[in-house]
């Protein structure tokens, strides 16, 4: 096996270490669904689809001053190297209830009381980083379906990886590597709507991470909003905004 | 899971009155922002386990128990030892708790106290091997909650860190390719003493141990666990509110401060020196 960083400083898939893999956004793939999109963040390769804001089934769920945000994170069997069983796992049921915590903050959910908003999002192939791979792709879905927010959500990770802090691990890094620090913001308001840690970290280490993570998710913003632009004005390029 | 019935009139008023308590530094109960209710942590309950530990915060009680048993390793890491941290909110713990299997929040709760005692490397699982690749030892911890009032995630935390470092195992070795459980036992190959630090936003302020009425209005949680060197291991943030980018970062030096004070109430208790 090759060096998870080797003596010019590059990682085992020859990116540096504050390198994103590369990625892909694609707004809209899916006919029936209110919203949706389609991201690739290096290997791994995820669907996101927005149904709603539709009425509540079971009844008694709704809420009379707000929409109830569902979201259900799932893998595919063919997505990981062993099959994975489709039945959700642990796993996936924590994840999703942090991607609901992590994009409800985002969603102006008092304008829609007494309905549901359903948030899918389908691992096809994961390569770590999916959560956070997942979380843009659904930020960018729920745009799509033109659902009142706030801002969008811009996810990604960081971690320590041959003892060094690394930007955005994948499935090697994450596994043989120290730590894994998944964040994710409303880049418009500088607040954090998700966070994860695991592995061990120094308190500079951690400083270090989370300011690399904040770094990541900001370029997320702009692949986010490039992508929500060519499908709506047929061009991708990046909005200049006046307070950046 | 809440003992408090989420109503939001109730809520709203509550609230407001936290608030303005808040912003002259005062919490319902009294206490300041960065104070912990009494710590009560009591170990050798259950004298079948390897290990056990009740442990109280103010109204919160929670039972751990561990198990020390013997298993396959998985085929990932066959020269270690297994770990399984797994947790239930009893229906008797609360009005509105309800049996059946464990909802997202019970999960959560396991797998958040779970990555503090492993991403800590507390227990050194490469020492729990019988024969590499066939027989190893498998930890199990199990948690009941047993009456809930707020911050559940520190008061079982502290609790399965407690029943491991009092626990105890029977060794095993392979005479003639069969197990054989040995008299002797011996206490677990523990290294350090995970504690996590559970903080709430309400409103722009950040506290520590939420009781249930606060947890019933906080904008969102955030748990996060130190080791005995004041290292960071395990991280969570909860509910659907945000952190500033500066709130994260005093959380970290909060739960370093407080996991410390809180890590010499286990060791008093388990006499573990690390």
């Amino acid at each position: 096996m090759t060096a998870l960083i080797n003596e010019q400083g590059l990682r085992h898939d020859g990116r540096r270490i504050e390198d994103l893999r590369p990625i892909k956004i694609e707004v809209g793939i899916l006919k029936n669904a209110n919203g949706s999109a389609y991201i690739e963040f290096g290997k791994n390769k995820i669907i996101a689809a927005v149904y709603g804001p539709k009425e509540v089934h079971p009844k008694h769920m709704a809420l009379p001053d707000r929409a109830v945000l569902r979201c259900r994170y799932h893998m595919s069997p063919f997505s990981t190297d062993t099959r994975k069983n489709p039945a959700p796992s642990r796993r996936e049921i924590e994840i999703s209830k942090v991607v609901r915590e992590a994009l409800e903050p985002a969603i102006m959910i008092n304008d829609y009381p007494r309905t549901a908003i359903d948030v899918f999002l389908e691992v096809l192939q994961s390569d770590g980083g999916s959560r956070c791979a997942g979380i843009n792709a659904a930020s960018v879905a729920l745009a799509d379906a033109g659902i009142n927010m706030r801002d969008l959500v811009s996810a990604c990770a960081a971690g320590k990886v041959g003892g060094q802090v690394v930007l955005d691990l994948d499935d090697t890094e994450d596994k043989e590597g120290q730590a894994d620090v998944p964040v994710a913001i409303m880049p418009n308001f500088d607040q954090v709507t998700l966070f994860q840690l695991d592995g061990i970290l120094t308190q500079e280490e951690f400083k270090k991470a989370f300011g690399f993570a904040l770094g990541g998710c900001r370029k997320l913003y702009q692949l986010q909003k490039e992508a929500l632009m060519k499908k709506y004005f047929g061009h991708g390029e990046p909005i200049v905004e006046e307070n950046e | 899971m809440a003992a408090v019935k989420k109503s939001l009139v109730v809520e709203a008023l509550r609230r407001s009155q936290m608030t303005e308590l808040l912003a002259k530094g005062k919490r319902l109960d009294g206490r300041g922002p960065l104070d912990y209710r009494p710590i009560r942590i009591e170990t050798g309950v259950i004298s079948k386990a390897s290990g056990s530990a009740r442990v109280i915060i103010g109204n919160t009680e929670v039972i751990a128990g561990v198990k020390v048993e013997t298993g396959t390793p998985f085929p990932d890491t066959p020269d270690q030892g297994l770990l399984v941290v797994n947790a239930e909110v009893l229906p008797l713990a609360s009005p509105y708790a309800e049996p059946g299997p464990p909802d997202e929040d019970a999960i959560e709760l396991a797998r958040v106290v779970d990555r503090g005692i492993r991403e800590s490397q507390m227990i050194d699982v490469s020492k729990l091997v019988i024969k590499e690749g066939e027989k190893v030892y498998a930890v199990f911890v199990d948690v009941s909650v047993l009456n809930v009032d707020g911050n559940l995630f520190d008061t079982t935390s502290y609790a399965v860190v407690s029943a491991l470092l009092t626990a105890k195992y029977k060794r095993h070795e392979i005479v003639d390719g069969k197990l054989k459980q040995l008299e002797d036992t011996e206490p677990l190959p523990l290294k350090t003493i995970p504690t996590s630090v559970t903080m709430a936003k309400i409103g722009d302020t950040v506290v520590v141990d939420p009781t249930d009425e606060e947890e019933a209005v906080m904008d969102a949680r955030l748990t996060i666990t130190t080791d005995s060197n004041g290292n960071i291991c395990a991280g969570q943030k909860g509910n659907a509110g945000t952190f500033s980018f500066e709130q994260m970062q005093s959380a970290a030096d909060i739960s370093r401060m407080k996991g410390e004070e809180n890590r010499k109430v286990i060791r008093e208790v388990t006499g573990f020196a690390n």
